[in-house]
């Protein structure tokens, strides 16, 4: 259907060309449906597009600019600094533990993302009204506001806090999470995971239930135990939806700003100050844009690399894709 | 796509392994582990939910104590003394009504915008050819690639020279038009490019124009794809923290989230009761909606995770 459409238009063209040559005699007619058509194509997608150039493109090409000159709110002035901002990136002492600590995030919350996604979603697989209630509540954190959500967990996290007051309970003292560099770290990414990862579940769920039953079968009648048949059989033909909760869980964690703003305000000194809280502090509490401008492209370099990979990856991992 | 119909004996890893085949019979024995092996099962699961349900049911019910059962040890699952107090503060410190109003108007603002947008854009990617329709195809998936906090800095700019910061006007105009609805946008060309063309070869037949197509045939069809989309721009802006952080400055504008972090009394310290009523009051409306309408939330917000 697709190609006829799109071959008529030209074909329309050329009968026109040929059989009405006086511009004039055609400009009577009405307009085609294709012409018609055309214009409509434009007028229906020019909200998007514009938008797309006016929020996306025409900001992208400005961070050039911006990232070399300097601009003072306060005083009004914007002057032309050349590579200074550049050169703070590669002098500026935070950065590598910034950049550290966002690898650290990244990486903590994804693998311990998707494990645990993957282990829920085995763990519902299976035929049973309780499991859409289950479904529900590892699900519900992702529809409560993450601000709140992130309040409650700081409250929980306190010293004096809930998760302390039980631990107690059993006997320990536990740590003040939250003001101690390691602990705060796996505070942010914990608190992070159990908000969305029931995203990935649903997503694995919805996988699992496309693998084949007779494939399992056959498997199974070849001797294949349980865990065989997970890491040979299932594992494989779920690799597309890995891989795609991996990119999407991968690049969200580079996100991450309310979590951190909230729950410790990039602290104890910068041991939780990921890249957009950095790139947040520099611009906008210190009023330092360009220097915010080199930051965002370092930002977008990362993600871009990402991008790449998750495309190499794609061509080699993937066991299968439809 | 269907989770909840879950395909029957699609037993993979941690089901049983089929004691009958395996192991030699053992006559008699056999219903007791089985029933064990459920009991440690749901065990296992419900002890797994907790970290998941037990913040929200803690913050609900301890909007209703007063500030010293909060802190009370061991923490208390029930108000003992239920009172109002949190959320008469929360109205009486910060002008919550009108936060409350905020978000709501930006939410519904833009979750309408950005359906439109979308879904304009959407159908005349999937059904209309025109020149040059597969390179703005590409321009708008750009949108797809850069996280918006890329660009917040020169956005930022931008609207400062428009006299835009400290109004609402960057968050309406940024989610509808900007890189949030190219997910949405993406959404619904997959959904219009399945459409069968006869309907509209007949809608066409009887004189109706693209516009009128696109509202009273495809539209129309289109709803689950509009929920989805729906939901998860919804819950995006409500969500919404850096981009108010930085566009607000007054609190008469601010959006919920923003006004969540800013309970604090005169030393700085936080006044938890009103904290946690305030955060109630922005979260309990939309978990009612979910455990409602739960099925097209986890699809809705499936879909968008799968499409992205």
């Amino acid at each position: 259907m697709t190609t006829t459409t799109s071959t008529r238009p030209d074909r329309a063209a050329a009968r026109s060309g040929r059989v009405s040559p006086d511009p004039a005699l055609r400009k009577r007619r009405p307009l085609s449906y294709r012409q018609r058509d055309q214009i409509a194509g434009y007028i229906f997608v020019a909200p998007q597009v514009l938008g797309i150039l006016a929020f996306v493109l025409i900001p992208l090409g400005l961070i050039g600019y911006f990232s070399v000159h300097e601009w003072n709110v306060l005083a009004g002035s914007f002057t032309f600094v050349g590579a200074e901002n550049f050169e703070r990136l590669f002098t500026d002492p935070e950065l590598v533990p910034v950049l550290q600590a966002t690898g650290v995030f990244s990486v903590g919350l994804v693998v311990f993302n998707l494990v645990l996604a993957l282990l829920l979603a085995v763990m519902l697989n299976r035929k049973a009204r309780a499991m859409t209630f289950y479904r529900t509540l590892f699900f519900s954190p992702v529809v409560v506001s993450l601000v709140a959500w992130t309040i409650v967990w700081g409250f929980l996290l306190q010293d004096d806090g809930g998760i302390n007051g039980i631990l107690q309970l059993v006997g320990i003292e536990g740590p003040n999470w939250l003001r101690e560099g390691p602990t705060a770290m796996a505070s942010v990414i914990i608190v992070q995971v159990f908000k969305n990862v029931g995203l990935n579940m649903v997503l694995f769920l919805a996988a699992l239930q496309g693998v084949p039953q007779e494939i399992q079968e056959a498997a199974r009648v070849d001797g294949a135990n349980a865990r065989t048949l997970f890491t040979r059989i299932t594992v494989p033909l779920i690799s597309p939806t890995i891989l795609l909760t991996f990119i999407i869980t991968i690049v969200g964690s580079l996100q991450v700003f309310a979590q951190v703003a909230v729950l410790t305000q990039g602290g104890p000194g910068i041991s939780t100050t990921v890249l957009v809280y950095y790139l947040y502090q520099q611009a906008f509490l210190f009023g330092r844009f360009g220097y915010g401008s080199v930051l965002a492209i370092v930002l977008f370099a990362i993600v871009l690399i990402l991008t790449v990979v998750q495309w190499q990856l794609r061509k080699k991992w993937v066991f299968y894709e439809n | 796509m269907r989770t909840d119909a879950i395909a029957p004996d699609v037993s993979v890893a941690g089901s049983q392994p089929e004691p009958d085949r395996h192991l030699p019979p053992r006559a008699g024995r056999q219903q007791k582990p089985k029933t064990l092996k459920q009991v440690i099962f749901y065990g296992v699961l419900s002890v797994l939910a907790i970290p998941f349900v037990f913040p929200t049911w803690w913050m609900i019910t301890s909007s209703f104590k007063p500030i010293n059962e909060i802190f009370s040890f061991p923490p208390t699952l029930w108000p003992a003394n239920p009172t109002l107090e949190g959320y008469a503060e929360a109205f009486a410190v910060q002008p919550f009504g009108l936060q409350y109003f905020n978000s709501l108007y930006i939410a519904v603002i833009v979750t309408v915008g950005t359906m439109f947008v979308s879904s304009l854009a959407g159908y005349a990617f999937a059904r209309i050819r025109f020149r040059g329709q597969n390179l703005l195809f590409m321009v708008v998936l750009v949108g797809l690639l850069i996280p918006s906090e890329v660009t917040i800095v020169p956005l930022f700019q931008i609207f400062n020279q428009l006299g835009m910061v400290n109004t609402h006007w960057p968050l309406i105009l940024v989610s509808t038009f900007g890189a949030p609805s190219v997910l949405a946008t993406f959404i619904m060309r997959q959904f219009f490019i399945s459409l069968p063309g006869e309907l509209e070869e007949a809608a066409r037949l009887d004189g109706l124009g693209r516009f009128a197509i696109w509202w009273k045939i495809a539209m129309p069809l289109a709803k689950s794809a509009l929920a989805a989309v729906a939901i998860f721009t919804f819950l995006h802006v409500w969500n919404l923290y850096l981009e108010p952080t930085v566009y607000l400055l007054s609190p008469d504008l601010f959006t919920l989230p923003q006004a969540l972090t800013r309970y604090v009394d005169a030393y700085g310290g936080q006044m938890w009761n009103v904290q946690l009523a305030a955060a109630t009051m922005t979260a309990l409306p939309v978990l009612i909606v979910f455990v409602v309408a739960q099925k097209q939330f986890v699809e809705g917000l499936a879909q968008s995770g799968l499409k992205g």
